[in-house]
């Protein structure tokens, strides 16, 4: 690796020997840019992560970290719960995943790290994963008395309400949340790499080209973008250009100024270009 | 009248009991958020049996600001400032932990001099973390002049900070691929002085108050002991677990960037208890300005940034004369670079323990998730049972000794 990212020991024999000390508990075992990630079953976990602990030969003591990420697009289980231990003695890191979602209960491991508890705390707050055995699932970063999971995919950035010091009630009030502007969320994605938008013109990309047929939509079948805004009324009566006031030709504009009587003569004198 | 007490001796009776047998309620108070000794905003529900601690109950979160939510809708250039306002007390080590995690995952070859001032920097952030920490530790248990001090000494890093970046404190200056600009000789110079000079003078006078201090000595020692298996069980990093006696320094164990080629000792604590910590946050700022000292001496001249022009953008001069600068340019602070899929845990030395980045990238030009593992989520958690059994007048101490922010704690 040429970052100079943290260097611990190899990986060397990792997977092997977690392997070996998980058997069948094990689901997938992957080392992608330079580290070990064991994919577990929910139910499996304590017992990996006991074993992960005590094995002569892995030794991950301590627990550092539980993220939680969200892939919406799984559909089933679409919540990851990420466990990164650390061995202290043999100097290595490793990452324990396990999927879940928001009803089924990841089993705490505050039995094993006590340390577990908030983190998964957190990891509820924000994702709203369930652990069973963890005696103090409270909300711990967010506000007392929030709704809603706001680290999860769909979960508005804005959120839902803001709070402002009223002067009225004397006490903090909370309001749905009204911006002056929308957020900008620039998308600078470039076509060519696969954007998720369609862009006017698209649509003949996508339909099979006949030849000598180059559009296959007719004049009539292409929607309008204003089409709403501009309902067509019938017009009451033949529109002519007989007379002056059918046109509208030397009519004055709705702004403009009276005309002078001579437009040949300067109306004001000393002021002109030539003088 | 003996026979009589030795007839009455353990009977109480329940219908009429005497004031001496009326079992009495524990206080439980509010310590914060506003209160100074809380360093920032914590709330701690405390329960006490007189003036004994029997309970701990902190509540964070007061100042979520959904850092980890804001970095998902930025590209991985514009989320970096968010870093410096994770820990303020020390900016460029919090980059450094996220740059690193994006290297990790692109790969990316990092020149050596801007290797060496990564390293010097951050070793500059230690100096000036750990002014604040140790002279609000001072402060919190009863002394008000080293502080002062001390802040003397943070005022110059601060200094330092905005003759190399533009800002006293938040940075932005360490940046995927190397760092945003080269420094000053005369900034260099003037460090170094400031090395052998100045920052000695006024850290041991500082110190030396308090050191051997009775007053600072009654307060700490044996206050909030911590066992090496505690440490290890509650997750402890950075001086609490060097504190307990273990020696683990993810500078020495794990380096990165040139730390593997500097000469310096990690000093640990015998008791465990918040003197040593204190102490150990006390020789790591004299090991740091030996880091310091050493970047100095070996540093060479070079480039300060990658020259993969996908991830770093040139500089303006360039950017003015060449046409495909000009493309890079644009490309880079609009639509940013795009990271390959995968997934990476960095975790630095940060001044107040392993601070870590879980960085989930999609191949856009967007972190898809940026876990950030904070130093303070482990450390005051355990404040409940280091606490117990300690008077309500310890837990500034105790606080004081585990280092606390609250931009990174909550985020």
């Amino acid at each position: 690796m040429r970052a100079p990212a943290p260097a611990y020991a190899v990986n060397d024999g990792v997977i092997d020997s977690a392997t070996t000390a998980l058997g069948s508990k094990l689901d997938l075992a992957t080392e992608l840019v330079g580290e070990v990630a064991l994919h577990v079953a929910r139910d499996s976990l304590v017992e990996t992560m006991l074993a992960l602990r005590d094995t002569p030969g892995l030794e991950y003591q301590q627990l550092m970290e539980i993220a939680g990420v969200d892939y919406p697009d799984r559909g089933v289980e679409r919540f990851e719960v990420v466990y990164c231990l650390l061995s202290l003695t043999r100097n290595h890191r490793i990452r324990v995943h396990v999927r879940s979602d928001d009803t089924q209960p990841v089993p705490s491991v505050t039995g094993l790290w006590p340390v577990a508890g908030w983190l998964e705390r957190e990891v509820y707050d924000m994702y709203g994963v369930l652990f069973s055995g963890n005696t103090d699932l409270r909300r711990i970063l967010t506000d007392y008395g929030f709704r809603g999971h706001p680290q999860r995919k769909d979960f508005p950035l804005t959120g839902y309400v803001e709070m402002r010091y009223s002067e009225e009630a004397k006490r903090v009030v909370y309001e749905p949340v009204r911006l002056a502007q929308d957020f900008r969320n620039f998308d600078f994605m470039s076509p060519w790499e696969g954007a998720q938008y369609v862009l006017p013109g698209d649509e003949k990309a996508a339909l099979p080209e006949t030849k000598g047929a180059p559009t296959p939509l007719s004049a009539d079948t292409i929607q309008k973008a204003d089409a709403a805004q501009t309902a067509k009324v019938a017009p009451t009566e033949t529109k002519t250009t007989e007379t002056r006031a059918q046109t509208g030709a030397g009519r004055a504009e709705a702004d403009a100024t009276p005309k002078p009587r001579d437009p040949d003569v300067n109306p004001t004198p000393g002021k002109g270009q030539n003088q | 009248m003996s026979d009589y007490l030795e007839q009455i001796e353990g009977v109480t009776d329940a219908a009429s009991p005497t004031l001496g047998d009326i079992d009495i309620q524990n206080y439980t108070i509010n310590f914060g958020p506003q209160h100074p000794a809380a360093h920032g905003v914590l709330r701690l529900v405390l329960e006490l049996d007189g003036e004994i601690i029997e309970r701990v109950d902190p509540h964070v979160g007061l100042l979520h600001r959904g850092t980890e939510k804001l970095i998902e809708h930025k590209t991985y250039m514009q989320a970096l400032p968010y870093f410096d306002r994770l820990d303020y007390c020390s900016p460029m080590c919090m980059e450094h932990s996220y740059v690193l995690a994006i290297e990790k995952l692109l790969d990316l070859e990092v020149p050596i001099r801007a290797q060496y001032l990564r390293v010097f920097f951050a070793e500059l952030t230690r100096i000036k973390n750990h002014m604040l920490n140790l002279g609000s530790h001072i402060m919190d248990v009863g002394a008000m002049t080293p502080n002062l001090w001390l802040f003397e000494i943070r005022e110059d890093c601060m200094g330092f900070y905005e003759r190399a970046s533009g800002a006293r404190m938040h940075a932005a200056y360490l940046r995927p691929g190397g760092v945003h600009q080269d420094v000053p000789l005369k900034l260099l110079a003037d460090i170094g002085e400031w090395l052998d000079t100045r920052l000695p003078r006024l850290f041991e006078d500082a110190i030396s108050l308090v050191a051997d201090n009775r007053i600072f000595k009654q307060r700490n020692v044996d206050i909030a002991t911590v066992s090496r298996e505690d440490a290890i069980k509650w997750g402890f990093s950075g001086p609490m677990i060097r504190g307990s006696g273990l020696a683990w320094d993810l500078r020495k164990s794990q380096p990165y960037d040139v730390y593997a080629k500097m000469d310096f000792d990690v000093p640990v604590g015998t008791r465990g208890d918040c003197y040593d910590r204190f102490m150990v946050r006390v020789e790591e700022v004299r090991q740091s300005a030996r880091i310091m000292r050493q970047c100095l001496n070996e540093m060479p001249d070079g480039p300060i940034a990658s020259f993969d022009r996908k991830v770093v953008p040139p500089k303006r001069g360039e950017m003015k004369r060449s046409m495909e600068a000009l493309i890079h340019h644009f490309k880079l602070y609009t639509e940013g670079f795009h990271v390959p899929a995968g997934d990476v845990y960095v975790a630095t030395e940060s001044p107040k323990g392993e601070f870590g980045v879980y960085l989930v990238a999609d191949g856009s030009n967007k972190p898809y998730r940026c876990k950030i593992r904070p130093t303070a989520f482990s450390h005051l958690q355990a404040a409940d049972f280091m606490s117990k059994g300690h008077m309500l007048a310890d837990t500034t101490a105790i606080l004081g000794a585990m280092d606390i922010v609250f931009g990174e704690c909550d985020r």
